[in-house]
């Protein structure tokens, strides 16, 4: 049966053109691919064809041509250069402060009754609100920014991690402690390695969160960064800009979350592949 | 021979706090194992087999009694005895070597001599060319395997098995059978086996105590008089059959009693010690 549904295979690949062979090989990526030109120029002929108003929607080569102009005129590397600060310290700052918390807070009982309430209450407030009071504390300079990157990052993060270190298995504890494994070695080798996946979901979604902080704390107050340029261009009803920073804001979060799948896949060779593949 | 591993009056109580009651699991249970000896136990399912094996190991305390091993008392894990634990008990984050690594690295032996040592029991288990593979990769039986390398590769005195073939398939369990037992020949030691299968007990030992139902009690212990070396036919032979009709017999009523005292349960209390409570 199984041979058998091979040799059709490999027929059906072999009686067919060189170029039909190319397709059965990259048929995801060109799908993918055909899938968002046609999206692409869609919009072209819909703004072209003056369907829509350009100023309204704007469209791909104007924002192409924006784009370009941005960086030739230099002005926008100030604000990649703010909001790539605001966004990477705040980040960090928060991975730095969340993972050995989650850690010790799924740990450690006690410490977990001390700050729940905290984080409960930290996870309940929108970030947004607090917007007055940061900029009231931290100027509208890079350092307010950072502080709610910082605070939008930070929670998925500590949840993620915590709630990993409360689902270590209890059959691999009882190992560790037949072997008379010490409390040290216990947590890590069995609770991190188990907990690693979980941390790396919390990253992957703190990224989201953490560019939004950049992008809402600087349309509420700033003189530089990503979030002005979309606020200022939208106030002058310039499209084009907007979408070019809307772009980046975008490429930047897939990129991080990219970066963190492939950080994640070198830890993560001992569990099987999951999925359908089709 | 002398004894090796004794265990006077063990009871065990332990307080279910959904139904706020204390439970006894296990009712003075007295037993003496020699140096060297195979011994199983059998009773019905929830009738603490487990219970003990890991009141034995150290990691349940027993409420009054006492475990001791060549006349010393022991009231936690230690190397002079290992565990084989139920399937899946593989930290799937390591490979098989790791696996087997791991109890040496909880008692601090050092890289070198314990690789040498973790390679010699791979082989003697037949694993040999998938050190490097991770659990998930490997079938149930290899699986188990690596579990008895992890166990042996301590040099206990007394193995703790807790049911490791439960989760084969019929011809792997028998294969694994006939091999444990040319291990055991070759590593020499005091084997406590738990399993709920009668032949597979008998096959093995020299011994198989048979339990009552919860609270666990020794019903009987009845020596297994056939000559060793054992071929797997050997559980065709009319003697087989008929130790084996004999232990079925003394199970029978357990069982019956078992499952008409969860009849008169069903939905009230669930019994069985608490696989967390360690």
């Amino acid at each position: 049966m199984r041979t058998e549904g091979q040799t059709l295979y490999a027929a059906d690949v072999t009686g067919v053109s060189s170029l039909g062979k190319f397709y059965v090989e990259h048929e995801r990526g060109l799908i993918g691919t055909g899938a968002v030109l046609t999206f692409l120029l869609a919009w072209e002929a819909v703004t072209r064809s003056r369907l829509v108003d350009p100023l309204f929607l704007s469209s791909p080569t104007l924002i192409v041509r924006a784009g370009y102009e941005l960086f030739a005129e230099g002005t926008i590397w100030r604000d990649l250069r703010v909001s790539g600060t605001e966004f990477v310290v705040g980040y960090l700052m928060a991975a730095g402060v969340a993972i050995p918390l989650g850690l010790a807070l799924g740990w450690y009982r006690r410490l977990y009754f001390c700050l729940g309430p905290f984080i409960d209450v930290l996870n309940a407030v929108p970030r947004v609100a607090l917007l007055p009071v940061i900029i009231i504390w931290f100027g509208i300079g890079v350092w307010s920014k950072i502080v709610v990157v910082f605070l939008g990052a930070v929670i998925p993060m500590l949840i993620n991690t915590f709630s990993g270190v409360k689902t270590t298995e209890e059959r691999f504890l009882k190992v560790a402690r037949s072997f008379g494994a010490s409390e040290l070695k216990i947590f890590w080798t069995i609770v991190f390695p188990g907990t690693v996946p979980f941390i790396f979901t919390g990253l992957k979604y703190a990224a989201g969160r953490a560019l939004l902080g950049v992008v809402v704390g600087e349309l509420y107050a700033a003189t530089a960064g990503i979030g002005f340029l979309i606020t200022v261009s939208g106030a002058t009803f310039q499209t084009d800009k907007v979408f070019v920073g809307i772009l980046i804001v975008t490429t930047t979060g897939v990129l991080v979350v990219e970066l963190l799948d492939r950080l994640e896949r070198r830890f993560e060779g001992w569990r099987p592949k999951v999925g359908s593949a089709t | 021979m002398p004894v090796k591993l004794e265990a006077q009056r063990i009871c065990l109580e332990y307080y279910q706090p959904r139904t706020g009651r204390r439970l006894l699991a296990l009712d003075d249970i007295d037993l003496a194992i020699m140096d060297g000896e195979f011994v199983s136990i059998v009773g019905p399912s929830g009738c603490g087999k487990t219970t003990f094996l890991n009141v034995v190991d150290g990691l349940l305390p027993a409420t009054s009694g006492r475990i001791l091993l060549d006349g010393k008392v022991v009231t936690e894990p230690g190397q002079d005895r290992a565990m084989v634990f139920q399937d899946a008990s593989l930290l799937p984050w390591r490979t098989v070597l790791g696996n087997v690594l791991y109890g040496l690295e909880c008692q601090g032996i050092g890289t070198r001599p314990a690789r040498q040592r973790a390679q010699h029991f791979i082989e003697m288990v037949g694993l040999q060319g998938f050190e490097h593979h991770y659990p998930y990769e490997l079938s149930g039986g290899m699986q188990q395997r690596a579990n008895l390398a992890r166990a042996l590769v301590m040099d206990p005195q007394v193995l703790l098995m807790d049911e490791p073939f439960a989760a084969l398939d019929a011809q792997t369990r028998e294969v694994m059978q006939e091999e444990l037992l040319q291990i055991w020949r070759q590593a020499k030691k005091t084997v406590l086996f738990i399993t709920h299968q009668i032949n597979e007990a008998i096959y093995l030992s020299d011994r198989v105590i048979v339990f009552t139902t919860r609270p666990g009690r020794v019903k009987q212990s009845v020596t297994i008089d056939i000559e060793r070396p054992r071929k797997l036919a050997v559980k065709r032979d009319p003697r087989f059959l008929q130790l084996e009709d004999f232990v079925w017999n003394l199970i029978e009523d357990e069982v019956r009693k078992t499952m008409l005292a969860d009849r008169s349960s069903r939905g009230s209390a669930e019994v069985g010690p608490p696989d967390s409570g360690v």
